[in-house]
């Protein structure tokens, strides 16, 4: 944080704004995986700098989002169980499962508890033992390692009362469906720079060799989304398709090795449905059995099956980047952060949610 | 990809009950008074104090509940609290705070060494303020019913200049001037609150800014209307009077002063800081030219825009990369995020 000026200033986006209209010979499309990048590029109005024809194009990089609504029905299921309190991130709580969500639910008396980290629930369910702590463990790869060595803890403190509901997703195996769908209309790739922090980047080396898309790791300010675009432009213009990294300050190619043997240890991959996408192979962790006891869907007899939605919303197209939030007939009118239709118009890095709060309606 | 379907659940049905988010300081709490309140009750809801005619003299009211957890932060209490908050609405209408009221509602089995802190916390920013509490009531409930105690504040001043300050006087040319940094009060509470621990301690901006407020008022600036930055922070402010008043405001971020502790802490949490609450900062819309004056005589103070046209209640932000956005109200409260 203390270089934050250094990243924010007016002068250096606009001379990589301008290096960029000047590299960029052709239009193309980029997608920014991660709904942190799309807030900032709206934020900041990145998108206004960039010259015509430079599309950027918004991923599936928002773990609230593409949380299925199977999970967020069980969710709110538990926190209305007896004996159980619902832990859960903030962003989660205003996202509508088929019927209602967590903080209406929470207005009709289920009980959930907003925490900052999964530590808090472990110390949670240290004050109550009377009662079940079930911490909904959603987020990409830069939230395992704090869910894991949660679980860990709890084991350390014998905690017959702490277990987790896992929502757990994976970058590579949603941008491998993604650049693989016959519809995908992408040409190159800025990768989450928080996500690699852990994992590292090697796991983009195939997909920028196997479908010819550029991939750079950026970071979430101004100037690091602007480095990354021309990263990512010059790469395209010259025909190459490479995995490079503008978010060097912050991380390495093979990640944090550390956290990622302890993410191993405890999580095996596993099919998982992904929100208006459908089911993505291995792009979803759950406990290995040495751990499983600590699974919430293991531990309490909850509902299963899918459930059944109307199907106003685009957010399928929209996370895979087909299609921009203000092309949606319900975008502004009849779904808005009060009243959602879909997940990307209510969490903080979601698509729609973005295009509402800054302002592009007409776009 | 084998199973693709397009998802999406069918729309919740109108709010059947009360959600935090009606208290947030955001488009849910608007609604919520638009339609529940000042269509059965008489608020003059487009200001935070109503004015009154009394047998020749020109009052200003205002009430406000106090319910902040935890009691006690970095740079104040609840005490205290209630004092400025009442005593900066009252300033806003242009009024001179005179008097006021504070009812408690106490929990009980609260321990009466805090109640007696709260209770000398509230004398000295009265003192300070130089205002007198002259009436009172107390309720006790029973343990589990209320947080500790909850403190209702009502004010009466005397409004201090012949013109009204309400949104409606604000016109094309007017310049916002903003008293000081932003975001403090609200992230303060906040690391109190969660027990979040950030590189510096972030101090919460409460105090009272009456002197301030008619300060302007008494140097001949052209004061328009004046709001004062709490729930919601600058940018409800703003887009609350910007919609009244029907005009198009401008807002330069690189002119917002945000302390670099406080930035830090709103990244790390996913917030916006223009809408992180205050509870010693306010901003004037003033005439024309009469910016930079009244800036120079706030400690802090800053010009940070101006009402480029009336007829479309709109504001808009020039980023600090020098591109444009819309400000929108916020649902409810920013909650945190997940990565």
């Amino acid at each position: 944080m203390k270089h934050l000026d250094e990243y924010r200033d007016a002068g250096r986006a606009r001379a990589l704004a301008a290096e960029i209209a000047r590299t960029a010979t052709r239009p193309w499309r980029i997608m920014e995986i991660c709904g942190g990048q799309t807030h900032a590029i709206l934020r900041f109005g990145i998108d206004q700098l960039l010259p015509p024809g430079l599309e950027l194009v918004h991923g599936p990089g928002c773990p609230v989002c593409v949380t299925p609504l199977e999970l967020i029905d069980r969710a709110i299921e538990l926190a209305q169980t007896p004996g159980v309190v619902l832990a859960s991130f903030g962003d989660m709580l205003r996202v509508p499962g088929s019927k209602t969500d967590l903080l209406a639910a929470r207005a009709a008396g289920a009980r959930v508890a907003m925490v900052y980290s999964p530590l808090e629930a472990v110390r949670l369910a240290g004050e109550k033992q009377d009662q079940q702590i079930v911490f909904f463990a959603v987020g990409f790869e830069t939230t395992v390692p704090g869910v894991a060595l949660a679980v860990r803890e709890a084991r350390r403190l014998g905690l017959q009362n702490f277990s987790i509901l896992p929502a757990h997703v994976l970058v590579p195996p949603a941008l491998r469906a993604i650049l693989g769908s016959p519809q995908s209309r992408i040409q190159g790739v800025l990768a989450a720079g928080h996500v690699c922090t852990v994992e590292g980047y090697e796991d983009y080396e195939p997909l920028a060799a196997d479908f010819g898309v550029p991939v750079v790791v950026t970071g979430f300010e101004p100037v690091d989304l602007l480095q990354g675009i021309l990263l990512c432009v010059r790469q395209l213009e010259q025909g190459r398709a490479e995995v490079e990294n503008q978010y060097a300050r912050a991380v390495r190619r093979e990640g944090n090795r550390e956290a990622k043997a302890l993410v191993r240890e405890m999580f095996e991959p596993v099919d998982r449905k992904w929100r208006g996408i459908g089911v993505i192979p291995s792009s979803g962790l759950a406990l290995r059995p040495a751990w499983r006891e600590f699974d919430a869907e293991a531990r309490f007899a909850l509902s299963t099956g899918a459930v059944e939605e109307p199907s106003e919303c685009i957010s399928g197209l929209v996370l895979q980047g087909a299609k921009k939030p203000y092309e949606c007939a319900a975008f502004a009118t009849r779904c808005t952060p009060e009243r959602p239709l879909g997940a990307p118009m209510v969490s903080s890095e979601g698509a729609c949610a973005a295009y509402y709060r800054y302002g592009r309606h007409h776009v | 990809m084998s199973d693709f379907a397009l998802s999406c659940p069918a729309p919740l049905a109108q709010h059947d009950r009360v959600l935090m988010a009606h208290g947030g300081g955001g488009r849910l709490m608007r609604e919520l008074i638009e339609r529940m309140f000042a269509a059965r009750l008489d608020p003059q809801h487009e200001t935070d104090a109503a004015t009154l005619a009394l047998g020749g003299r020109r009052l200003a009211l205002t009430t406000d509940s106090f319910v902040v957890r935890p009691i006690f932060f970095p740079g104040g209490d609840i005490g205290s609290l209630a004092v400025h908050g009442t005593v900066n609405d009252l300033a806003m209408a242009g009024a001179e705070p005179v008097a006021l009221s504070a009812a408690f509602i106490l929990e009980e089995g609260l321990e009466m060494e805090t109640l007696s802190r709260v209770v000398d916390s509230m004398a000295e920013a009265a003192r300070r303020a130089g205002v007198r509490i002259v009436t009172g009531d107390t309720k006790v409930v029973e343990r589990g019913h209320a947080d500790q105690l909850y403190v209702t504040t009502t004010g009466v001043g005397v409004l201090i200049h012949d013109g009204e300050l309400a949104p409606w006087r604000v016109t094309e040319g007017d310049e916002v001037v903003l008293s000081g940094d932003i975001g403090r009060h609200g992230m303060a509470v906040m690391s109190a609150r969660e027990g979040l621990e950030f590189e510096s301690e972030i101090v919460s901006d409460s105090a009272p800014v009456h002197r301030e407020a008619l300060g302007l008022l008494s140097s001949g600036i052209r004061v328009h209307c004046m709001r004062d930055l709490t729930r919601g922070g600058l940018a409800s402010a703003v887009i609350e009077i910007a919609r009244s008043a029907r005009a198009r405001v401008e807002l330069d971020e690189t002119r917002i002063p945000v302390r670099e502790d406080v930035r830090a802490a709103c990244e790390l949490l996913g917030f916006d800081p223009l809408y992180v609450a205050n509870e010693g900062r306010f901003i004037a819309f003033v005439a024309e030219g009469d910016g930079e004056r009244a800036a120079a005589l706030l400690p802090g103070g800053a010009v940070i825009g101006r009402v480029k046209e009336t007829g479309a209640g709109v504001v808009t932000l020039r980023s600090l990369i020098g591109a444009e956005r819309v400000l929108d109200l916020l649902s409810g409260e920013q909650l945190p995020r997940i990565c």
